[in-house]
C-alpha cells in the first residue's frame, strides 16, 4: 500500500521543528563543552605561568637521577625520564601478566569447585569467593605486604621449601634458569611445535568437515610439545642450568629474586580477581541449559565429548566478555602497587617523576593514556571477538 | 459364593540404611565415588590446617581487656588495640563533644529512609524526592556546621568510617543524575551529543581510580582560577563522582536497552515529547531493572573509597593503617587489617545479599 501526499505536511514554527531543535541542541552542547575546555585551558595557562612551569615534553630527555627497586631492563640513575617510563610500564605489565595468569588458574578451579557435587568442596569455594571479593583489594595488598611479608624472618632464618626456594623479609628467592648453548635449539623446537599444532589443528578440522573422520588433535599436540623439546634436550644437552639461591653472609646470592612488593601485589590481585573469575565461570557453565547436555547425550556423544564439544564452547561465549573486563580491572588495580612502593607506572611516573619535575599535566596525561590505550585496545579486540562468536540467529 | 479376595499390599521395605539419613547424605554428597572421597579428605585437611590456628589466635589466645600494649601478653590477637582506637576508627579526628552530630546524621538517614521500604506508604515517590533533596542539606549542616548555630568542623578533621560513608554515599548520589544523563546521551540520535557522552564514559572507564585521584589532587588546582582553592575532600568527591558517573551510565544503558522498542513507540504515539517519554515511561522501567546493577556499582565504590589513602584522607582504612604504624602500637598490623577487613566485609556482603534479593524480587516483569 502506498499513500502519496500531494500536499507537504504542515510545518509548525521553527521552535518546535525536531530537526532544527536537534541541531540547536547539538551546537549548544558542543559550544558548552568547548567553552568549558577553553576556560580550563586559560586557567591552567595562567596558573602555570605564575608558577614558572614550562609545559611540554622536553623534560623526558632529562636525567632522572634516582634508583629504581626493580627493573626488567638495564637502568641506572643517569638514564632519562623516558627510560623511567619504560621501566614503569614494563613493571606494570609484569604484575598484570602474573596476576592474570594466577587469577585465571585459581578462578577456573574455584568456579568449577563451586558447582561440584561434593558438598564440602562447593561450600569451601563459596566461602572463599564471598570472603575475598568483599574486601577491598588495597586492604588485601597491605595485609600481605605489611602484616605477612614484613613480618617474615631475617635471611638467616628463612622459611625454605625443599632447600631450593626461600622466603624472608627481603623477598622470595627461587631457583633461576640460565640458558646454555642448547637453549636456542630448545626454543626453536618449541616454536616448531606451536606452528605444527596450528597446521595439524587446521588440517584435522578441514578433514573432519569433509569426511567426518575425527583425528586425535589433542593427543598429537601434547605429544609434539613433549617429544620435540625432549629430543633436542637429548641430542644437544640440557638447555637450562639452574642456579640455586645460597646464603652467603647476611643475604642470599644467585637464583631468581622476587622483591616482597611484587609478591604482595601479585598475591593480593590474584586472590581478589580469582573470586570474581570464579563467579563468571560458574554463571557461564550454568548458562548452558541442561537440554543441551541431554541432546548431546542422546546423539550418542560420550560425557567427555559432550563437555568438550557442547558445554565448554557455549559456556565460553558467556564467560569471555566479563572475563576480559576482569582482566582489565586487574590491569587497572595493578596501579594500587604505588601504595606499597612497587615501582609501577603510577608510582614511578605519576609519583616520583611528577614530584621531581613538577610537570603535573604531562606526567598524569602520559600515565592515563597508557591505561586508556590498554583498555581501548582490549575492548576493540573484545568487540571483534564478540562479533565472531555471537549466535547467528535466523 | 466366593468371598471377594482382598489384595493387601505388603508394607514398604525400609530403604537400605546406607542410602538414607546422615550416612546416606554423606554418601551422596561427600563420598559418591573415589575422586569425590579424595576431594573430601583434602578439603577436611585444608579446614583442619586453617581453622584451628585462626580460632586459637583470634579468640582463645586473644587479649580483650586493657588499655595499652603492655596488656597484650598471651601471644594471640591483641584486640585491646582495636578497642582503644575504636572511636578514632569510627569518627577520625571529629571533636569528641560534637560526635553526636555524626550519630544523628546516621540515625536520620535510617529513620528517614525507612518509610521508603514500605509498599503501603502513601505518596512514596513524593516522599522519596523530598528525602533526596532535604537529607543531603540537613546532613551537610549537621556534619560540617558553620551556620544556623552549629560550630564548623573542618573536613580535615573528618575521618574513619564516617568519612568512608560520606565519600561512598555522596559519590553515588552525585553520580546518579550525571550517569543517567550520560546514558541517555549515549543512546541519543544526535551525533554530537553521542560522541561527547561516549568519549566521557570511555575515558573515565579506561583509567584507574588512583590516577583520577592523583589528577584531582594535582591538576584540579591548576584548572581553577587562582583565587579559588578547593577543599581536599571536595576534590576527592568530584573525582569520585565523575568516575562513578561513567560506570552508572553503562549500568543505566543496560536498562535502557532492555526496554522493548514498543515502549518507546507507545510513548511517542501518546504524543509525549522526549523528556516526558523518558521521565514518565522509559526511565521508571529501566531504573527498576538496574537497581541491582547500581547496588553492585555502589559496592565497588565502597571498596574503592579505601584509595583516598593515596591523597592523604583518613577514611576507615587509612585511619586503621596509620594506627598500625603508630610507635605505641607497633606490631599489631594483622589485628588492624583483620578488623578493617571485617568492617568492609560486613558492609559489602550485606549489600550484595540485598542486591541479590532485589534481583530475585524484580525479576518478574520482563522474564520470559
Amino acid at each position: 500500500m502506498q499513500t502519496t501526499a500531494s500536499v507537504p505536511p504542515a510545518r509548525g514554527s521553527a521552535l518546535t521543528d525536531p530537526k532544527i531543535r536537534g541541531w540547536a541542541f547539538q551546537i549548544l552542547a558542543v559550544v558548552a563543552v568547548s567553552g568549558l575546555g577553553w576556560y580550563l585551558f586559560q586557567n591552567t595557562q595562567t596558573n602555570l605561568a605564575q608558577r614558572g612551569i614550562t609545559s611540554g615534553f622536553s623534560f623526558l630527555n632529562n636525567s632522572a637521577g634516582f634508583g629504581i627497586l626493580q627493573s626488567l631492563i638495564d637502568y641506572n640513575q643517569s638514564d632519562s625520564y623516558s627510560r623511567v617510563f619504560l621501566v614503569g610500564l614494563l613493571n606494570t605489565l609484569l604484575v598484570s601478566v602474573l596476576g592474570i595468569f594466577f587469577a585465571t588458574l585459581l578462578g577456573f578451579i574455584l568456579g568449577v569447585s563451586r558447582l561440584s557435587h561434593n558438598w564440602l568442596v562447593s561450600r569451601l569455594a563459596t566461602v572463599y569467593i564471598e570472603t575475598f571479593r568483599n574486601i577491598p583489594p588495597l586492604l588485601q595488598i597491605f595485609f600481605w605486604y605489611f602484616a605477612v611479608l614484613r613480618a617474615m624472618p631475617s635471611p638467616r632464618d628463612s622459611i625454605t621449601f625443599f632447600e631450593s626456594a626461600f622466603i624472608n623479609i627481603r623477598g622470595l628467592y627461587l631457583p633461576g634458569p640460565h640458558g646454555t648453548d642448547a637453549y636456542p635449539a630448545f626454543i626453536a623446537s618449541l616454536a616448531i611445535a606451536v606452528v605444527a599444532s596450528f597446521v595439524i589443528g587446521h588440517w584435522a578440522r578441514v578433514r573432519r568437515e569433509a569426511t567426518g573422520q575425527p583425528f586425535p588433535v589433542l593427543a598429537t599436540v601434547v605429544g609434539l610439545f613433549v617429544l620435540l623439546p625432549a629430543a633436542t634436550t637429548v641430542a644437544l644437552g640440557n638447555p637450562f642450568s639452574w642456579s640455586f639461591p645460597e646464603l652467603r653472609g647476611f643475604n642470599f646470592v644467585g637464583g631468581l629474586v622476587v622483591i616482597p612488593e611484587l609478591v604482595a601485589i601479585t598475591l593480593a590481585l590474584s586472590l581478589y580477581t580469582a573470586a570474581f573469575i570464579a563467579e563468571i565461570v560458574r554463571s557461564g557453565i550454568q548458562a548452558v541449559s541442561h537440554g543441551q547436555t541431554e541432546a548431546a547425550l542422546s546423539l550418542g556423544l560420550r560425557p567427555r565429548l559432550n563437555l568438550r564439544l557442547v558445554v565448554i564452547p557455549q559456556a565460553m561465549r558467556v564467560i569471555i566478555p566479563p572475563l576480559t573486563s576482569q582482566y582489565l580491572n586487574l590491569v587497572k588495580n595493578s596501579s594500587l602497587a604505588a601504595a606499597i612502593g612497587y615501582p609501577d607506572l603510577v608510582a614511578l611516573f605519576a609519583g616520583t617523576v611528577l614530584n621531581q619535575t613538577g610537570q603535573a599535566i604531562e606526567t598524569i596525561a602520559i600515565t592515563m593514556s597508557v591505561y586508556l590505550a590498554i583498555s581501548l585496545s582490549i575492548s576493540v579486540l573484545m568487540n571483534w571477538y564478540n562479533k565472531r562468536i555471537a549466535l547467528v540467529e535466523r | 459364593m466366593n468371598t471377594p479376595t482382598t489384595h493387601t499390599f505388603k508394607p514398604d521395605l525400609t530403604p537400605p540404611i546406607l542410602s538414607v539419613g546422615a550416612v546416606g547424605w554423606l554418601r551422596t554428597n561427600l563420598f559418591s565415588n573415589w575422586f569425590n572421597s579424595l576431594l573430601t579428605v583434602f578439603a577436611i585437611y585444608l579446614i583442619w590446617l586453617l581453622i584451628p590456628p585462626i580460632i586459637q589466635w583470634a579468640f582463645l589466645d586473644a587479649d580483650w581487656t586493657g588499655a595499652s600494649r603492655a596488656d597484650c601478653t598471651s601471644g594471640g590477637a591483641c584486640w585491646v588495640f582495636i578497642k582503644v582506637r575504636f572511636s578514632q576508627f569510627m569518627y577520625g579526628f571529629y571533636p569528641e563533644e560534637l560526635r553526636w552530630r555524626v550519630d544523628l546524621t546516621v540515625i536520620l538517614a535510617i529513620v528517614g529512609a525507612a518509610p521508603l521500604f514500605f509498599k503501603a506508604m502513601p505518596q512514596r515517590l513524593r516522599y522519596a524526592l523530598f528525602y533526596m533533596v532535604a537529607y543531603p542539606l540537613v546532613a551537610f549542616w549537621l556534619l560540617n556546621g558553620g551556620f544556623f548555630g552549629l560550630d564548623e568542623v573542618r573536613t580535615s578533621q573528618w575521618g574513619g568510617l564516617m568519612l568512608t560513608l560520606v565519600i561512598a554515599v555522596t559519590g553515588i548520589a552525585g553520580a546518579m543524575p550525571l550517569g543517567i544523563l550520560l546514558a541517555l546521551g549515549r543512546r541519543s540520535d544526535m551525533p554530537a551529543i553521542r560522541v561527547i557522552c561516549v568519549t566521557f564514559i570511555e575515558f573515565w572507564r579506561g583509567v584507574p581510580l588512583i590516577t583520577v585521584l592523583f589528577m584531582s589532587s594535582v591538576m584540579l588546582p591548576l584548572f581553577m582560577p587562582e583565587q579559588v582553592s578547593i577543599d581536599k575532600l571536595l576534590r576527592a568527591l568530584i573525582a569520585v563522582m565523575l568516575f562513578e558517573a561513567a560506570y552508572i551510565a553503562e549500568v543505566v544503558r543496560g536498562g535502557l536497552q532492555a526496554i522493548p522498542k514498543g515502549q518507546y513507540e507507545a510513548a511517542a504515539a501518546m504524543g509525549l515529547g522526549y523528556w516526558r517519554a523518558m521521565g514518565l515511561v522509559i526511565l521508571p522501567q529501566a531504573l527498576k531493572l538496574v537497581i541491582p546493577g547500581i547496588v553492585n556499582t555502589f559496592i565497588a565504590l565502597f571498596k574503592d573509597t579505601s584509595l583516598v589513602l593515596i591523597i592523604g584522607l583518613f577514611d576507615l582504612f587509612n585511619s586503621i593503617h596509620q594506627a598500625t604504624v603508630d610507635p605505641a602500637w607497633l606490631g599489631f598490623a594483622t589485628e588492624g587489617y583483620v578488623f578493617a577487613a571485617v568492617m568492609f566485609w560486613i558492609f559489602c556482603f550485606g549489600m550484595s545479599r540485598y542486591s541479590m534479593r532485589l534481583e530475585r524480587k524484580l525479576h518478574t516483569g520482563h522474564k520470559r
